[in-house]
C-alpha cells in the first residue's frame, strides 16, 4: 500500500499539468465550468444561479449545510438531472447538459454516491472488472475475454484499496468502510479525469479515513477531485480550496482557514 | 488464484451428465419407444404422452426465456405470452395454408375467411404459403415488436412494476385485436384443424416424434445459450443492471442497449416456442394472449427458482404436470391451487424448488461436518 501510493506520487509529479486524454480539453486550465446553473423541484430552488470552476488537477472540497444543493450539483454534472438554465462544461468543449449518464461517464467523469453503491451479488474482482475502462458496448461484452494485463490492473487497484484478500468475496458481504473503498476502487478503474466523491469517508474508522485522505492527495494532480464532505477534519487535511454552498449558490470560496473565519459561513454552517 | 482463471467450465460435470442424459432420452429413447414399440407393449409411449411432454417442453423454453429477462436482468415482463402466441400465429398461418382445399368449404381460403365472405387473402398473409417465410416470420414478428416496444419503454426509463403493467396492457390489447374478425386471424376461434407440414400429415407418428425431438433440441439449445450468456461478461452486466442500474450507468454503460438486447432475444425465443407448440396441440387462439397466461409464465419461473439455470425448466414442468393432473381430476380447483402455490413459494421458497434443494444440501453438509 505504502509503496503503491509512493509510486502514484511520482506519477503525479511527472504528469502534472499534462493535457488530458479522450477529448477533454483542459488547455486553458479549468476542467469543469458551471455557469449560472439553476435547478428547481416543484418550486424549490435546489440550485440558484450556481457558478463554479474547478481547475485541472485540483482537489476541491465542497461543504455546506443539508439542502445546500451539493448532491444536486453532482446530479447536474453527471447528467442525472438536467439544469433548468445555465451551462455545464467539461473542459473547453464538452457540453454536459447535452449528454446522458453513460456518455458523461465515458468522457471521464466518475462518481461515488453518498450511500456506498456496489454490485452486491458480484465479487470484489468482478466489481472492479465491470468498472474497468474499456469498450462498453453490448457486442464487445458478449465475447470479452479476461486479459492478463486487465487482471494485473485489477490486482493493482485491489492493492490500493486494500481488498486483495477479499477478491473472491461478494461485495454485499463487505463492511461499510470496505464498500466505500471498493466504490472508490471502481472509480479508479474507470480512469476518470474528474472524480466526484459524495461523502467518501462517512462511516469509516479514523484509520480508514486517514488512509483515504492519503489516497486522495496522491490522486490530485493527475486527476481532479471534487469531494463533498461533512467531516471538517478530513476536509482540512486534504483541501487546498474549499467552496461553501448555501441555498443553491456559492457562499464563500478560498483556503480552509479563510473560509473558516468567514462570518457568513460561521453563521449558516459552522456555528459559533 | 481462483478469481483469475480465465476459462470457467460452462456446466459442472453433473450438469453435463444431466444434459446428455436428457438429450439421449428425448432425442433417442422416447421417440424410439413411441415409434417402434407396438401399442400394448410394456414400454410403449402413447401419442397423448408424447404430445403432452412436447407441449411442456415448449413451456420450458418460454420459462428459460422468461428467466433471462426476469431472473438475470430483473425485468418482470408480464407479456411473454404475447410473443409466444405471435410465434404460434406466424407459424399457424403457414399451417392454415397447408390445409389447402381440405377444409369444410373446400376453398383455397381458410374456412373462417370463406365464412366472412372474403374472396382473397388479405395483404399480411402474403407469402405465408412458404415454409421458409413462415420461419422468418416466427423470428421477425415477436422480435420486431419487442424491439420497438422495448426501445420506447426502456428509453423512457419505465421500470419495475410500471413495466410489468404496460406489458400486461400490451398483451391484453393484442388479445382484443386478435379477437376481431377483421384482423384476419380467425377471430376468437383462431386457427385449428391443421393437416400437414411440408406435405406430411401432422397425425403421422413420425411427424409427432419429429416435432417432439425438435422441441427437445430447442430446449437444450436455449439452455446452453442462456448459460453461455450468463457466464459471459454480458451476463455479469445483466445482473449488475438488476442489482444497481444507476451505478452501472455511472460506470459508463448504457443499460438501455443491454436490456433491449436480452428483451428482444427473450421474445424471439418465446416466439420459436410458440411455433413448436401450435402444430403439437393443433390450435392457436387469442386466449393464449390473455394476461393470466403471461402471469402463469412468471409463476413457473418463481416456483422453479429465478436466476438459476435449471429452475425455470423444473418450474414449468412441475406446474404444468400438476396442471394436467388437476384439470382432469378437479378442474374447478386448478386456479385456486395455482394461486396457493404462488403464495406459498413467495412466502416460503424465495429461490423456488432449486433454492430448496441447495438449502437442504447445505444442511446435510453441516450435519456431516
Amino acid at each position: 500500500m505504502q509503496e503503491t501510493l509512493g509510486m502514484k506520487d511520482s506519477i503525479r509529479k511527472n504528469t502534472l499539468g499534462s493535457v488530458a486524454r479522450r477529448g477533454v480539453d483542459t488547455s486553458h486550465g479549468p476542467i469543469l465550468y458551471l455557469d449560472d446553473i439553476s435547478v428547481s423541484f416543484d418550486g424549490f430552488k435546489a440550485l440558484n444561479a450556481l457558478s463554479l470552476t474547478v481547475d485541472a488537477g485540483e482537489l476541491r472540497c465542497i461543504i455546506g449545510p443539508n439542502g445546500a444543493g451539493k448532491t444536486t450539483m453532482m446530479d447536474v454534472i453527471t447528467g442525472k438531472t438536467k439544469p433548468d438554465s445555465g451551462t455545464v462544461f467539461f473542459g473547453q468543449t464538452l457540453d454536459l447538459s447535452r449528454m446522458n449518464e453513460p456518455q458523461i461517464a465515458s468522457a471521464g467523469i466518475g462518481r461515488k454516491f453518498q450511500k456506498p453503491t456496489v454490485f452486491e451479488n458480484h465479487t470484489v474482482f468482478e466489481n472492479l472488472e465491470l468498472a474497468m475502462q474499456y469498450d462498453k458496448r453490448v457486442w464487445v461484452s458478449l465475447f470479452a475475454k479476461r486479459k492478463k494485463s486487465q487482471i494485473k490492473k485489477i490486482t493493482e487497484t485491489m492493492e490500493i484499496i486494500d481488498l486483495v484478500n477479499q477478491a473472491g468475496r461478494l461485495a454485499g458481504l463487505l463492511s461499510h468502510g470496505q464498500k466505500q473503498w471498493l466504490e472508490i476502487g471502481m472509480l479508479l478503474m474507470q480512469e476518470p479525469k474528474l472524480l466526484l466523491l459524495d461523502e467518501p469517508v462517512a462511516g469509516m474508522t479514523d484509520d480508514e479515513t486517514a488512509k483515504t485522505a492519503k489516497l486522495f492527495k496522491s490522486l490530485a494532480g493527475e486527476r481532479s477531485l471534487v469531494v463533498v464532505e461533512h467531516d471538517m477534519e478530513f476536509v482540512a487535511e486534504i483541501a487546498s480550496t474549499v467552496t461553501v454552498l448555501h441555498e443553491g449558490a456559492v457562499l464563500a470560496e478560498g483556503r480552509m482557514e479563510d473560509v473558516q473565519s468567514n462570518d457568513r459561513v460561521i453563521e449558516v454552517y459552522l456555528g459559533r | 488464484m481462483q478469481y483469475q482463471s480465465n476459462i470457467e467450465p460452462l456446466f459442472s460435470k453433473l450438469g453435463w451428465l444431466g444434459l446428455i442424459t436428457f438429450a439421449v432420452l428425448t432425442l433417442i429413447v422416447v421417440p424410439w419407444m413411441y415409434l417402434f414399440i407396438p401399442d400394448g407393449g410394456a414400454f410403449h409411449i402413447s401419442s397423448y404422452t408424447v404430445t403432452l411432454i412436447g407441449k411442456i417442453m415448449c413451456y420450458c423454453i418460454v420459462a428459460v426465456a422468461m428467466n433471462l429477462i426476469w431472473g438475470y436482468a430483473g425485468i418482470l415482463s408480464l407479456g411473454q405470452g404475447l410473443f409466444f402466441a405471435l410465434g404460434g400465429y406466424s407459424f399457424g398461418m403457414y399451417l392454415m395454408r397447408q390445409i389447402g382445399q381440405d377444409g369444410q368449404y373446400q376453398s383455397d381460403l381458410p374456412d373462417f375467411m370463406v365464412f366472412l365472405d372474403w374472396k382473397e387473402y388479405p395483404l399480411h398473409w402474403l407469402g405465408t404459403d412458404s415454409f421458409l417465410w413462415a420461419i422468418v416470420l416466427v423470428v421477425l414478428v415477436p422480435g420486431v415488436l419487442a424491439f420497438v416496444f422495448g426501445y420506447f419503454a426502456f428509453r423512457s426509463r419505465i421500470k419495475g412494476v410500471y413495466f410489468s403493467i404496460i406489458t400486461q396492457a400490451l398483451t391484453y390489447a393484442f388479445m382484443l385485436l386478435f379477437f376481431r374478425n377483421e384482423t384476419g386471424f380467425g377471430g376468437n376461434n383462431g386457427f385449428t384443424d391443421f393437416k400437414r407440414i411440408l406435405g406430411y400429415s401432422l397425425t403421422d407418428p413420425t411427424m409427432r416424434a419429429a416435432l417432439f425431438g425438435l422441441s427437445a433440441f430447442f430446449l437444450l439449445l436455449v439452455l446452453v445459450l442462456s448459460r453461455v450468456l450468463i457466464k459471459s461478461k454480458f451476463g455479469r452486466i445483466l445482473t449488475a443492471i438488476r442489482d444497481s442500474e444507476s451505478r452501472l450507468m455511472f460506470c459508463g454503460y448504457d443499460p438501455i442497449r443491454f436490456k433491449l438486447f436480452i428483451w428482444t432475444l427473450s421474445a424471439i425465443i418465446c416466439g420459436i416456442a410458440g411455433a413448436l407448440y401450435v402444430p403439437q396441440v393443433g390450435i392457436i387462439n387469442p386466449s393464449e394472449m390473455s394476461p393470466a397466461n403471461s402471469i402463469e409464465i412468471a409463476v413457473w419461473v418463481a416456483v422453479g427458482g429465478r436466476g438459476t439455470i435449471l429452475g425455470p425448466v423444473i418450474g414449468a414442468a412441475a406446474v404444468n404436470g400438476a396442471k394436467s393432473f388437476f384439470t382432469q381430476a378437479f378442474p374447478e380447483y386448478w386456479l385456486f391451487f395455482l394461486g396457493l402455490l404462488f403464495i406459498l413459494v413467495t412466502l416460503c421458497l424465495p429461490f423456488g424448488i432449486v433454492g430448496l434443494f441447495s438449502k437442504l444440501k447445505n444442511k446435510f453438509k453441516k450435519i456431516e461436518s
